[in-house]
């Protein structure tokens, strides 16, 4: 094994362009929510990147890629970066140092977690939030990401194929997202029809930029070596995002006015949907991938607010039902003319294939729904999810974290 | 001493200052505000399907004058905020017991 230099930068640029998503994120959703709860929606994001890039280095890297436990789980061995060290390992991408393999990973633990906050802002207490945060990474990330890619993980082992994350990360946060949310219940003020009205659309723009951004890290960093599939994976995501901001611009305008709200929206759930596929489809598959995940993603937002669900920011729309598309969208346009590693899909006559994909979502799903809404409960009995009535009413930001975004009258 | 607080689209501000400035009527404060009346509100759209805002931004303005300059001020205000359509906007006029400029302590009419 020996170390690479041009695989050994790009992963590392990689990894750095997945921690710019971070606070993207943060960004993203911050505009989404009313300005009295700005900040506290940002911390969910910030506050998680410092909270699980511990976890992932004192145990979730073990759990998740350690050495396997019959399918279900990574070992111990490799707590507190035992063995991971300068030298290539020898199972996963074994032309970079190891530290630098664990600490890409690490980026999509921190993200994965992040994403849900997205379900429960603007009434869920910060300190339930991280408590949550620490049972739902050990309990859910790090199984569901073995599974997915870790030696021996059992929807690995099946043959399902998830370049990088549409399974492990956006189903798992979708499903996960709407589990919380329903244990954590609606704000005050939704079921009576309030309209909770993005206070800063700029910045959500600005978030969904970084989003788009960094997920060249995310996509093109997941070939684990810099050459041909990287590029590939690179342009699929590009083409992925640009059709489906495209499509739900064309949604928004049907309805009325092109908005560039719907259309960044648009352009994450490309995102979202190309994920799993990036490295395993041609780059043109992001165009109908694309143009069908804004259907999807843009009917699911609409279903859900009929319902009267107050998954705030639609993770379950956009992250869940977008990377549910993209798994089965894999099974469809997957070819081995680009990728050796991968498998053909139904378009070139292997129909076992979607089966296999449609298994691993179903899969992760039921297990991601699951187990959140249990963590949700316990963690409800033991300590309260939601702040009182009236720190709600006044808003997070001061009433979790004493401090507020546009404050300041005098000078 | 009156006070005349005008509810006016924000659009009309500088046609109103304008207006105002020929006729010697240059002290006024301005502030943004929400309100609703006969207009209504907007509907805006959301990632999809659309929500109603209804309280839309307009300008305040409030100025103190003399009471002889109430009507003039009252009907330059009217004229060059009108548009026709609903949604112009209000004004209010009411008494003002005491004024002072605070740089020099002058009251009354003088504080004007």
């Amino acid at each position: 094994m020996i170390v690479n230099s041009g695989d050994t930068a790009w992963l590392l640029i990689s990894t750095a362009l997945v921690m710019l998503m971070i606070p993207g994120v943060a960004l993203f959703y911050g505009g989404m929510v009313r300005k009295k709860n700005v900040l506290s929606t940002m911390m969910m994001s910030f506050g998680i990147l410092a909270l699980i890039a511990i976890l992932w280095v004192l145990y979730g890297y073990s759990l998740s890629f350690g050495p396997d436990k019959g399918g279900i789980i990574g070992g111990l061995d490799w707590t507190g970066l035992m063995q991971v060290g300068q030298e290539p390992s020898s199972v996963y991408a074994t032309t970079v140092p190891h530290l630098a393999f664990m600490m890409f990973q690490a980026m999509f633990a921190i993200i994965t977690v992040a994403l849900i906050s997205g379900a429960v802002v603007e009434r869920i207490k910060f300190s339930a939030f991280l408590v949550f945060a620490v049972l739902w990474f050990t309990l859910v990330y790090c199984p569901v990401a073995h599974w997915v890619w870790g030696s021996g993980g059992m929807l690995a082992k099946l043959g399902a194929l998830d370049f990088a994350g549409g399974t492990a990360v956006h189903v798992n946060a979708g499903m996960s997202a709407l589990a919380l949310a329903m244990v954590l219940g609606p704000r005050k003020g939704f079921k009576e029809g309030e309209h909770m009205e993005p206070h800063h659309i700029p910045m959500v723009v600005i978030g969904a930029t970084l989003l788009w951004f960094g997920w060249f890290g995310f996509n093109a960093g997941s070939a684990l070596t810099s050459g041909g599939l990287a590029a590939s994976a690179f342009v699929a995501t590009n083409t992925a995002a640009a059709s489906a901001a495209l499509t739900w611009m064309i949604l928004s305008w049907v309805h009325r006015r092109p908005t560039i709200l719907g259309t960044v929206t648009g352009a994450v759930a490309g995102l979202v949907a190309i994920t799993p596929a990036a490295g395993f489809v041609p780059p043109l598959a992001g165009i109908p991938i694309g143009i069908v995940v804004s259907l999807i993603c843009y009917y699911c937002t609409l279903f859900r607010a009929k319902r009267r669900v107050d998954e705030s920011l639609d993770v379950w729309a956009v992250h869940g039902m977008g990377g549910a598309w993209g798994a089965i969208a894999t099974g469809i346009f997957a070819s081995v003319a680009i990728n050796s590693a991968g498998a053909d899909g139904l378009l070139l006559g292997n129909g076992v294939q979607l089966a296999k994909q449609a298994v691993a979502v179903a899969t992760v799903m039921v297990f991601a729904f699951a187990v959140t809404w249990i963590l949700g409960k316990v963690v409800d009995a033991v300590m309260g999810l939601r702040v009182k009535e009236e720190e709600e009413a006044v808003g997070l930001d001061i009433s979790q974290h004493g401090e507020r975004a546009y404050g300041g009258i005098s000078g | 001493m009156k006070k005349i607080e005008a509810i006016i689209r924000q659009e009309r501000l500088e046609p109103v200052k304008a207006v105002l400035e020929k006729r010697g009527i240059v002290g006024m404060t301005v502030t943004e505000v929400s309100g609703r009346g006969r207009q209504k509100g907007v509907a805006l759209q959301w990632r999809a399907g659309e929500y109603r805002v209804d309280f839309l931004p307009k300008l305040r303005l409030e100025i103190v004058v003399k009471n002889e300059d109430v009507d003039k001020v009252v009907r330059i205000i009217a004229r060059s905020a009108w548009t026709g359509k609903v949604g112009d906007g209000k004004i209010f006029v009411s008494p003002v017991e005491k004024a002072m400029r605070i740089r020099t302590g002058e009251s009354g009419e003088k504080a004007l």
